[in-house]
This record gives structure tokens, sequence and C-alpha cells, in this order.
């Protein structure tokens, strides 16, 4: 069954084009890494797929249906933010953030947060905790709505290696236990452990497939290799 | 001799529209503080005068010209600051000075200051009527009604904008409701303590509480026990001292907010 459904995408700020012509497909309990480097449009991807963005050309399709039609899809997405934007001095308990938007049991509540390794902290302050933990509290608010999909941009950004590991080890986890997933990174070698599928994006969509199709491919690894660092001359001269 | 004041029926009548106020100030107050938007009441009062002025120039009672001319200043003003991307600090300076200015020109018009003016400029809690004390219950239960229906989708905004709007929140129709709420708030609380003194009482309880709490039910809990207290001691103070109700209330809260941070700095005090 396809979870996720995308043909002709095209999105322009002004007369810069940010994403051209992006077709591809996300079937059920696929894991699906999207690669790209920075200003790849990953972000502006993910903003359209979630109904951020809502000028664009082409079709997007969650379950079968048109996004644009109808918001009722984004009740079964869990998303994670690159970096959450909150402040870190507002009065909220864990709990209460997982909580918040949702009407869902304390058992409901225990078990998302079991299933991150974060239950002690349930009662702490959010601003309190490490970056790396934040992101485990937001992954467990994802979850705890029993979405059909989870997506998550970035999500490592600012974490140390240990916390990665856990993460990633916890992803997996989530992925065996018939989770629909779509992850975008920078760690190519985490993209080729966990995901079966693989998205390379750098404003066009220049592979789409089955993950190991790519990482043994020598002439797309270097093609991708090529292109990310032109792109991030190309940043760098921006002042990016 | 507290018990011999608390006979005197406008008292009581003070003492019951104040806390109505003082629980409406805290709740939607701390709301504004969160997402930084804590000088928006201050902005809604001051166009409340240009309200009250219209008011009081067409012969109509001014509390309910000054509901109609903040609200829809408010309302306006968040369309245009969406519109054009006007930061919030500018929107809060346009929607102040506009009020004010044209507040000064309809009462230059009808004659001059007056001791009506004065009394909205600095509150007059001693002087609410029996049929002010039931609208102000009324609004206050009305409110607080609509933010516990509201509470989850408004509390998500509140925290994190963009993931509320990706559950699937209306965020834009909850900022519009917060904003409404928050225009009737104000202008309810302007009987207690005046337009000029009406922002401490939406900000400062709630910044004291944030000082003190871990979890939101507990901030808010714990807001509304400052708000109140402040309230109530600065009622009774004022009368037995002789001196004005709105700056005693504000005083108050001011050195509640004082000993916290003494407190806070001294390290005395845990977030619970």
């Amino acid at each position: 069954m396809k979870i996720v459904e995308i043909k002709k995408l095209n999105v322009k700020y002004g007369k810069s084009v940010v994403l051209k012509n992006i077709n591809f497909d996300v079937e059920e309990n696929d894991f699906l890494g999207i690669i790209g480097p920075n200003g790849a449009g990953k972000t502006t991807l993910f903003s359209c797929m979630l109904g951020m963005i809502k000028q664009y050309e082409g079709t997007i399709k969650f379950f079968g249906n048109n996004i644009q039609k109808s918001k009722k899809y984004l009740k079964n997405i869990g998303y994670v933010q690159q970096k959450p934007s909150f402040d870190k001095n507002f009065p909220i308990t864990v709990k209460e953030v997982i909580e918040m938007g949702l009407n869902c049991s304390e058992d409901k509540i225990n078990d998302a947060l079991n299933q991150v390794l974060i239950h002690e902290l349930a009662n702490k302050r959010i601003g309190e905790l490490s970056t790396g933990q934040q992101q485990r509290v937001f992954i467990a608010k994802a979850l705890v709505g029993n979405p059909k999909i989870l997506i998550l941009d970035e999500p490592v950004t600012g974490i140390d290696t240990h916390s990665t590991e856990l993460f990633y080890s916890m992803l997996n986890k989530m992925h065996l236990s018939k989770i629909t997933i779509i992850l975008s990174s920078h760690d190519l070698n985490a993209v080729n452990m966990l995901a079966n599928k693989v998205a390379c994006l750098n404003r066009t969509l220049f592979f789409h497939g089955v993950s190991k199709d790519f990482f043994n491919n020598d002439t797309l690894l270097k093609k991708y290799s090529e292109s990310s660092m032109q792109k991030h001359i190309q940043n760098h001269k921006n002042g990016l | 001799m507290v018990f011999d004041i608390l006979t005197y029926s406008f008292i009581q009548r003070a003492i019951v529209s104040g806390v109505a106020i003082a629980l409406l100030c805290s709740i939607v107050g701390m709301f504004l503080v969160l997402r930084r938007y804590s000088l928006f009441g201050d902005a809604i009062a001051h166009s409340s005068f240009g309200g009250i002025a219209v008011g009081l120039l067409i012969g109509v009672y001014p509390i309910w010209t000054a509901y109609i001319i903040s609200l829809s200043s408010a309302i306006i003003i968040t369309k245009i600051k969406k519109s054009f991307s006007i930061s919030g600090e500018s929107s809060v300076a346009i929607l102040l000075s506009s009020g004010i200015s044209i507040g000064l020109i309809l009462i230059s018009i009808s004659g001059g200051f007056t001791i009506d003016i004065f009394s909205f400029l600095f509150g007059s809690i001693l002087l609410v009527n029996a049929e002010d004390t039931i609208i102000i219950i009324l609004l206050t239960i009305t409110i607080l009604i609509v933010v516990l229906i509201f509470y989850r989708p408004i509390l998500y905004s509140t925290f994190n904008e963009e993931q509320a709007q990706i559950s699937g929140i209306n965020v834009e129709k909850i900022n519009y409701l917060l904003i409404s709420i928050s225009g009737i708030t104000v202008v309810t609380s302007i009987q207690l303590v005046g337009i000029l003194l009406i922002s401490s009482l939406l900000v400062i309880p709630n910044i004291t509480a944030i000082l003190y709490g871990k979890s939101f039910k507990k901030t808010v809990l714990l807001s509304m026990t400052i708000s109140t207290s402040s309230v109530v001691i600065g009622i009774l103070f004022s009368y037995v001292l002789d001196i004005t109700s709105s700056g005693t209330i504000v005083l108050i809260s001011i050195i509640i907010f004082v000993v916290t941070v003494c407190l806070k700095s001294l390290g005395l005090i845990n977030q619970s």
C-alpha cells in the first residue's frame, strides 16, 4: 500500500527554483532516507508534505488522498522538527509536552516515554534537558498519537555521538515494529544502516530506489559527493 | 478591623469583582507572556482609551464602546501584522499610539478631561456597582469556559506554533481567539486598575509564577494565587491607608515579584 505519492512537485520562492520535478512513492513499512546537502530542499519538501507550504505545482497524496483537499491525514503523521523552537523557560514538564494537543491516557504517555528511554524524566521541566533528551521527548510526542508514518527532519543535528547512536537504535526498533519512517539526514552511514530506500535530493531528485542499489554503486556515490561538494562551495560563496 | 471592612457592600463588590478579574488576567496573561506578547495588553488598554472617549462623546456607557473599539483594532492590527510581516513590538506601538491619539482628539472635542476619564485611566474598583459586578463575573465565567474548551490548542500553539499547525490545529483561528479573549479581559479589567496599570496585572503575577513553577498547571495555579492575593490585600490596604487601590494592588504584586527574585538569587526557591 502506498502511504505517500509525490508527482511532478515543483516549488519556487520568487524566481528561484527550490524543488524541480520531484517524483517518488513511500510504501507501507518503508524506511526512506532522504539525503542531500544543506539547501538541497529537504525541509521545503517536508513543509510541502505537511501542508506548511501550499504554493506548489504537482500532487502530493497521503493514504491515497490529495493533501490539499483535507488536513485529516495529519492525524496519522508523527513529525519531529530539525530543531524544535520553544522558549527554554516555558514552565512545562515532559509529560505535559507529550500530552499537549492530544487526549491520551497516562499509560500511553508512559509507553511512549519508555520507548524512547526517558521515563525517569517525565516530571522534569523540558528546558532543563539536554538537546538529545529534548529530541527524544519530541519523538515520544510523535509516537503517542499512534502515527502510521514518522517524518524526521535531520533529528540528530546538534546531538552528541552517544545520543545519536541511541537515537538510531530507537528508530531501527520502531521500523521493526512496522512504523513507516521518512528520515532526512546528512549521515550517509546512518541512512545506509537504517533505510531500505533512499532518495538523493539536490533541488531535483537524482536517485530514488533501494538503498543497496545506491550505496553499492560507486558512480552514484561519486555523483552525490560531487553534487554535495558543489552545493557546499556554492553555500559558502553565498555566506550560508 | 478587617472583618468590619468586609461588611461594607462596596468592599464586598470590589473584592468579588477584583478576584474575578485577577483570575481572568492570570490565565489570559500567562498565554500572552509565554508568547512574548506581554505589552499587547497594554496596547489594547490604550486603544480602549479611544473607545472610552467615543462613548463619553456620544453618551453611551464608555466600557461598551471600549469593547468594540479595542477588539476591532486588535484584530485589524493582527491582520495587518500578518499580511505585511510587521514585528510584534511595532504592531503594539501602532495600536497603542493610535488609541491614545484618537482618544485625546475626541476628549478635546468633548470639552477636556473629566472625573470619568480619570477613573478609567487609574481604575475605580471601590466604585463598581452591583450591575458591573454581575457583568464582570459573567464575562469571567464565559472566558474561563472558552479557555477550558480550547485549552489544549491554545497551549500547544503557544508552546510551538509550527508543531501545533502540523498536528492539525488551526493556529490562525486560535490566535484570533486569544486576541479576542485578551481584548475582552483588558477592557473588563480597566475598572480594577485602569488603563495605565492593566498590563502589570497581566504580566507581573505570571512572571513571578514562572520563576517558581515547573509544570504549566502548577504555574497557572500559582499565578492565580499571587494575582488574587495582590488584589484582595491591595483593596484592603488601600481602604485602611486611604490610598489609591489600583496602585496598591500593582505595588503588592511587584513586592511579591521582588521577594521571589531575591529568594531565587539566594537559591532558596526550587521549582516545583
